[in-house]
């Protein structure tokens, strides 16, 4: 039973890194119904700038994690300025062969010798990993930072998202950007500000997982990229607390796959399970079949 | 002169839906656009607020030049565009809605006050205020649509078709409301299908036809002319 438990921190800990970067997945989906299929690249150069800032450069960790969401967030809105913007209004698949252009271009680029090479590269420990026994549980600090850490990002964007103009106008945004514009809403500095918070979690969930799993190479982003997309459509993509959620089952489904059944079906078995979900649900965990109003 | 629009043409990709449009509002006016479907009015009032950007042509808003401005600094100048099929967001509250109209505006204790006028001038809403805009009817959406162009306290208020859709005690409400609010010096650019009533409660109105302005008057002569009376009227000429 403790294994058990201890297995479910763990999914919860993988869970909600996930969940940092599905929310850039459902958040972009959100108000340009584009799939960033660029964003699990993000996350990689996050975890690479972490990573150089508190073991290379010696910043504090702190700092160089701020360094990291905030270069990342750069990129994110660079990204849509120059690969998604020209073609907001074309056909979808033009947009979708741009973002994945994206990606391929920051792997490849993030490969070379003078950018970030590609080897992979051993993470040393910003802190000294600690131990807790609660109640017959194991628990270890960086679980206990990332649930901190994640729980309060997840906060500051629902204030932001709820309780903020720049909130209220992504949220009409989402809708209908004729009808934002109507309203006075900027819908270019609303979408790269969602680019930019989107890319700023991923970037704080790149450095997460290169403390948690301490490896990092310029493809790293992938498998994450891909897990949380799916995360994010499992819950129903474009919803917040939905890519929260799918997130979550992820993590758990992933974590107890490897644990009791086989670590080579785990991926296999999460991939199958969002089929499943989508077969049953198309709209996602969350997601409403809305009949508009006339 | 509160509105000029001069020769605009507009186009969708290829299509000429405006060929050389020309019109005014003046301060104070309630002006009604009239014309079957596919006239080109809502291009007309989309490429005014600046959704649409003309091939040709020029429009001007309190002398100064609009054309090609984009549309969210259209509403800071002071005009407010409450379009077809309500465009209502229906994933926000009723409040939020009415919020977002006053988006461009920073004082809050004034957004309070043009908050309080607009619930006070559809009480519905009041008591709607926190519920899902998308779960209204339609007729409360059209007062929400409405309600939400004045909250930015508009100088020219556009309507495109506000009575589309409602039954026949709805479209009088929603007449009588379009009247006291230009009572009250709000200048209206109004759209209609329903050329009787909007002939009866604008000042001026021009006739839409294939992206032309073919005839243009007072309303009253508008309405005494027997080709308008037997086109959008539904009178039999005799
Ligand atoms: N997005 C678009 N793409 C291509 N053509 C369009 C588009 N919108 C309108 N049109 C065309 O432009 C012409 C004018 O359309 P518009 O919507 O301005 O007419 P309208 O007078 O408002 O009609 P209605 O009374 O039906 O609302 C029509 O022929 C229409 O088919
Ligand atoms: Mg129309």
């Amino acid at each position: 039973m403790e294994h058990f438990l201890e297995q479910v921190l763990n999914g919860l800990q993988l869970g909600l890194m996930y969940a940092l970067i599905a929310l850039g997945y459902t958040m972009v989906y959100g108000v340009v119904q584009l799939i960033n299929f660029a964003h699990g690249d993000v996350f990689m150069v996050g975890a690479f700038l972490g990573y150089f800032g508190f073991a290379v450069w010696g910043l504090p960790l702190p700092v160089a994690i701020l360094t990291a969401m905030v270069t990342c967030a750069l990129l994110g809105v660079i990204i849509e300025r120059v690969a998604y913007r020209p073609l907001r209004y074309a056909p979808k698949i033009a947009a979708l062969i741009s973002a994945i252009g994206v990606s391929l271009f920051l792997e490849y680029f993030s490969s070379l010798k003078f950018v970030f090479g590609p080897n992979y590269r051993v993470v040393p420990r910003p802190f000294p990993e600690v131990h807790w026994e609660i109640a017959g549980l194991s628990v270890t600090n960086i679980q206990v930072i990332v649930f901190v850490v994640v729980l309060l990002m997840l906060i500051l964007l629902q204030l932001l998202i709820y309780r903020t103009k720049t909130g209220m106008a992504m949220r009409t945004v989402a809708v209908d950007h004729n009808a934002a514009r109507l309203m006075g809403v900027n819908v270019d500095t609303t979408i790269s500000i969602t680019f930019a918070i989107g890319s700023a979690f991923a970037a704080l969930g790149g450095v997460l997982y290169a403390i948690a799993y301490p490896q990092i190479h310029p493809f790293m982003g992938i498998m994450p990229g891909l897990k949380a997309f799916t995360a994010a459509v499992l819950g129903g993509i474009g919803i917040i607390p939905g890519a929260v959620l799918g997130a979550l089952i992820m993590g758990q489904i992933e974590t107890l796959t490897s644990a009791y059944i086989s670590s080579q079906l785990r991926d296999a078995i999460a991939f199958a399970i969002l089929i499943l979900v989508l077969l049953f649900r198309p709209t996602g965990l969350l997601g409403r079949t809305e009949t508009e109003k006339v | 002169m509160i509105l000029e629009v001069k020769d605009l043409e507009v186009y969708y990709g290829s299509i000429r839906a405006l060929q050389g449009i020309s019109f005014y509002v003046q301060k104070g006016e309630i002006v009604t656009l009239i014309g079957a479907n596919g006239a080109g009015k809502s291009t007309t009032l989309r490429t005014i607020s600046g959704l649409l950007t003309p091939r040709r042509g020029e429009i001007f808003f309190q002398g100064q030049k609009i054309t090609r401005m984009p549309a969210h600094q259209i509403v800071r100048m002071g005009i407010s565009h409450v379009p077809e099929g309500r465009q209502i967001f229906p994933n926000l509250t009723v409040m939020e809605n009415l919020l977002m109209g006053a988006y461009t505006r920073r004082n809050r204790s004034e957004i309070q006050e043009s908050l309080e006028e607009v619930l006070n001038r559809f009480p519905r809403l009041r008591e709607r205020a926190k519920q899902l805009a998308g779960t209204l009817s339609g007729g409360e959406q059209q007062m929400l649509a409405m309600g939400r162009g004045l909250m930015s306290k508009p100088t020219l208020l556009i309507l495109d078709e506000p009575s589309m859709g409602l039954s026949p005690l709805l479209v009088e409400e929603i007449f009588e409301i379009i009247k006291s609010i230009n009572q009250q010096g709000t200048t209206v650019l109004l759209v209609e299908q329903n050329a009787f009533m909007a002939l009866q409660v604008a000042h001026r109105a021009y006739v839409l036809e294939t992206g032309r302005i073919v005839l243009s008057g007072m309303s009253a002569e508008v309405q005494a002319n027997p080709q308008i009376r037997s086109a959008y009227l539904g009178e039999v000429e005799a």
